[in-house]
């Protein structure tokens, strides 16, 4: 079963779940995909082993065979690449690696080269099979690098992704496919309104979820509120508790600091065994 | 016209605050809300929508079957693996066209599809733009982009001093789309190692493009020793820290009474973000004097 955790509003306690779940579980994968912002390292501790490079093809022209035709250009649905008179303008950040420029150059000037955008790092985090990627700075493009991870998953094994804040493209990327959606919220407007975006994109993707509340009383009742009107099940609730924000500070995971939710992380864990089966 | 993105790296450390706090405390500016796939700031600042526009971003191809032979030359040259049983699944589709000059067929076009809305709208602390991206759709930086391009024209139009952004969480084409050529960033972070680790990545990107930061600490009382290491990075890399604010409920309460932290009485709180902003509009004043 792959078990992806995400929340729309960013804070609310995503790898806090994600690390002592897996804890708890005790083997399997855990994926960070949250590839921006990667933070379940600090708290699982792995012991890295394996550095991959990640890069996307991009083109390299060869201006003594390039008749700067501009058809590159002209099929380049990202403003990639430019032809002014006699000479090829490349901008590498915008370039999608979709290969169309040198799929169409007639003269076969185009050649392709890895850039590299991020590194893939594995380890073990005592029976944990640990793997996150890291993009690198001033990188606009998540998703090849969260690809790259999740290709790591092979059928049969467990697995839990810790996705990044927000609904666009790297969490689509993040929890797609996952068998389901662990959504980490906070009872407040900002935490429904975002939790609200992460269920539309879940039903797009017709992936199945349930809710963690967090620090959960700390705002009003219009969390569980939508939970009961839109039928999601609320599988686990946190108080606010000055200690799990100072372990979390620390770095250390919930299960550490507090392990009086041993017990409630295995419940959470043979609830969403017992959704996903149904 | 100077321009302000207020920006983390980690989310939930607490930007859309602080922004409804700017907007109440500052008197003469546009805010533009670009955090366009999660954004929360419309919940303090109850805009009402003055214009509203349809957001076109990319395009997904689309395969007509009563043309397609089958022949699997689009499967082959797609490297997003978006071409399932002879169809293009949308969400895989990159919006590249490759397969369509690949097809014998001519069997394949890019359909352009409406991925987002944005809005200017009017708000008790001035003029808003925001948007709000489809549901798993990409492009989120030109959505970004062009929120920002309309804050700057009514910013012009009205002559106001100030654009003060809210930013997206992360550091990727959203957050870059945000901070390109602004005058200056105002990091929001929290004294917990994930805090600290995303503030660096985040002030990487900043100098990456060449972009001035202040930073501010958030609910700094829950690890004093991780504030104090904050404030040590900041020094070893001349950052100015602009405040350290206080961990209190109210402010929490203030964002359920749909009110910013200085129009429901914070206390300790209220008074630092008050004075964040006199720090950081004196930073821009004095960037407008050199």
């Amino acid at each position: 079963m792959i078990i992806s955790v995400a929340s729309g509003k960013g804070g609310t306690g995503k790898t806090t779940i994600a690390t002592s779940l897996a804890l708890c579980w005790g083997e399997g994968l855990f994926l960070d995909c949250d590839v921006e912002e990667p933070n379940a390292h600090i708290f699982l501790k792995p012991h890295i082993n394996e550095r991959i490079s990640v890069g996307i093809p991009v083109p390299e022209v060869d201006e003594s065979k390039c008749s700067f035709c501009g058809k590159c250009a002209e099929v380049c649905e990202f403003n990639a690449i430019v032809v002014i008179k006699k000479k090829v303008l490349f901008f590498p950040e915008l370039c999608h690696g979709c290969g169309g420029c040198s799929y169409i150059c007639p003269e076969k000037a185009i050649k392709e080269v890895e850039r590299e955008i991020g590194v893939v790092e594995r380890g073990r985090s005592g029976k944990i099979d640990f793997i996150h990627g890291i993009l690198n700075v001033g990188e606009p493009m998540a998703p090849p690098l969260i690809r790259q991870v999740k290709r790591h998953i092979n059928s049969g094994t467990n697995a839990i992704i810790d996705a990044s804040p927000g609904t666009s493209c790297p969490v689509v990327e993040a929890v797609n496919r996952s068998d389901f959606c662990l959504l980490v919220t906070e009872p407040t407007p900002f935490g429904l309104n975002d939790l609200k975006l992460a269920v539309e994109m879940l039903r797009k993707l017709t992936i199945p979820c349930g809710v963690v509340i967090n620090c959960a009383d700390i705002g009003d009742e219009e969390v569980e509120k939508y939970c009961k009107d839109e039928d999601i099940p609320i599988l686990m609730t946190i108080p606010w508790d000055r200690r799990i924000a100072e372990a979390y500070s620390k770095g250390i995971t919930l299960i550490d600091a507090l392990p009086e939710f041993q017990n409630s992380l295995s419940q959470l864990y043979g609830k969403i065994e017992r959704l996903y089966k149904r | 016209m100077k321009q302000l993105t207020i920006i983390s790296g980690k989310g939930g450390t607490g930007k859309t605050t602080i922004t409804a706090a700017f907007a109440t405390l500052s008197d003469s500016h546009v805010i533009a809300d670009c955090d366009v796939d999660a954004a929360d700031l419309h919940l303090i600042l109850d805009p009402a929508i003055e214009r509203s526009e349809e957001f076109y971003g990319g395009k997904t191809a689309v395969i007509d079957s009563g043309k397609c032979t089958q022949c699997d030359e689009c499967v082959r040259v797609c490297r997003f693996d978006a071409v399932k049983d002879y169809t293009v699944d949308p969400i895989s589709c990159e919006g590249c066209g490759v397969c369509v000059l690949a097809c014998p067929e001519g069997a394949i076009a890019m359909v352009r599809h409406m991925s987002g809305q944005w809005f200017i709208s009017h708000t008790r602390s001035g003029y808003m733009t925001h948007a709000r991206l489809g549901i798993a759709e990409e492009n989120s930086g030109k959505l970004v982009t062009l929120v920002r391009q309309q804050a700057k024209l009514i910013a012009e139009r009205e002559k106001k001093e100030y654009i003060i952004i809210d930013g997206p969480p992360g550091i990727g084409c959203p957050v870059i789309a945000a901070i390109a050529g602004v005058d200056l960033l105002l990091a929001v972070t929290e004294p917990t190692l994930s805090g600290i680790h995303d503030l660096e990545r985040v002030v990487g990107v900043a100098n990456h493009f060449n972009i001035p930061v202040m930073v501010c600490i958030n609910k700094y009382d829950i690890n004093p020793d991780n504030t104090s290491k904050i404030e040590g990075y900041c020094s070893e890399n001349n950052l100015k820290v602009a405040g350290r604010i206080l961990y209190d409920p109210r402010v929490t309460k203030a964002m359920v009474n749909r009110k910013s932290a200085i129009e429901y009485p914070c206390g300790e709180v209220s008074k630092e973000v008050t004075r964040v902003w006199e720090k950081v509009e004196q930073r821009l004043k004095h960037r407008e004097n050199q």
